[in-house]
């Protein structure tokens, strides 16, 4: 009985290094896009992932078949909306985006939506499933977003909210 | 220029420079995991020692004071001499 724990317990740590290993770096990218920080130095985006890796871990056994990769990308993206409003570019936001990050003209729910759309090509039923809005709405958002993308303000001046405001 | 275009040239952008993996993620990983792991088992036992015990005290209880046994009557004074 112990001996099958043990044995368990070693294939499920195999298993789970395997996915990190293979699953950490687009993810992390995915993180670092949605954060708008720079590439190499990225902490709340590897804040993020270290979470949404830990969650994995942690329902690792309760999968039952459900794709671990779906399942951290989905607990990635709800914890950024969730914290975005206030973190992120809300009246009191700790971060601005990084000049350097290629999202930095997109306010942090464009971040989210392109990410989610174009970058992990997630369908737009399931983006706005997961994000509680209307698919009409993912879908202009992403139109808007995409726009923004390739043919940047000339200022960095007219993002939507919370670019003039004074870093706390 | 088209929307397949668009969506291919921001998809472009976002690839440019994919970040580093910091080397430890993985213990780090772990260790939170675990962490959580062994607060979730944590907070079930304790639930479960909460409905035992009140379970047990519900028994007690109903073995002491009878709740099913109807109380004798304070508003009709008993019937004698009928």
């Amino acid at each position: 009985m112990r001996d099958r724990q043990a044995s368990q317990g070693a294939r499920r740590a195999r298993e789970f290094e395997a996915f990190v290993a293979g699953a950490a770096g687009r993810l992390l990218h995915a993180a670092t896009l949605l954060t708008a920080e720079a590439p190499d130095a990225n902490p709340r985006a590897r804040r993020l992932l270290t979470l949404a890796l830990a969650h994995t871990y942690a329902c690792w056994d309760r999968l039952r078949g459900e794709d671990p990769y779906d399942r951290a990308r989905q607990y990635l993206a709800l914890r950024f909306a969730n914290s975005a409003w206030h973190q992120y570019g809300g009246p009191l936001s700790r971060g601005r985006p990084h000049p350097k990050s290629a999202l930095a003209v997109l306010t942090p729910q464009e971040r989210l939506i392109v990410v989610l759309r174009l970058y992990e090509g997630v369908a737009e039923e399931q983006t706005a499933a997961l994000l509680g809005l209307p698919t009409d709405r993912v879908h202009a958002i992403c139109d808007r977003a995409t726009a923004t993308l390739l043919h940047p303000p000339r200022k960095p001046g007219p993002r939507v909210m919370g670019a003039k405001v004074a870093p706390s | 220029m088209n929307r397949t275009e668009r969506e291919a040239a921001a998809r472009r952008i976002m690839e440019r420079t994919p970040p580093p993996v910091p080397p430890d993620l993985y213990g780090e990983v772990v260790r939170r995991g675990s962490r959580m792991l062994r607060r979730s088992h944590r907070i079930r036992r304790l639930l479960w020692l909460l409905l035992c015990a009140a379970v047990v005290a519900f028994t007690v209880w109903a073995v002491t004071a009878h709740p099913w046994v109807e109380p004798p009557s304070t508003t009709t004074p008993p019937v004698i001499d009928w």
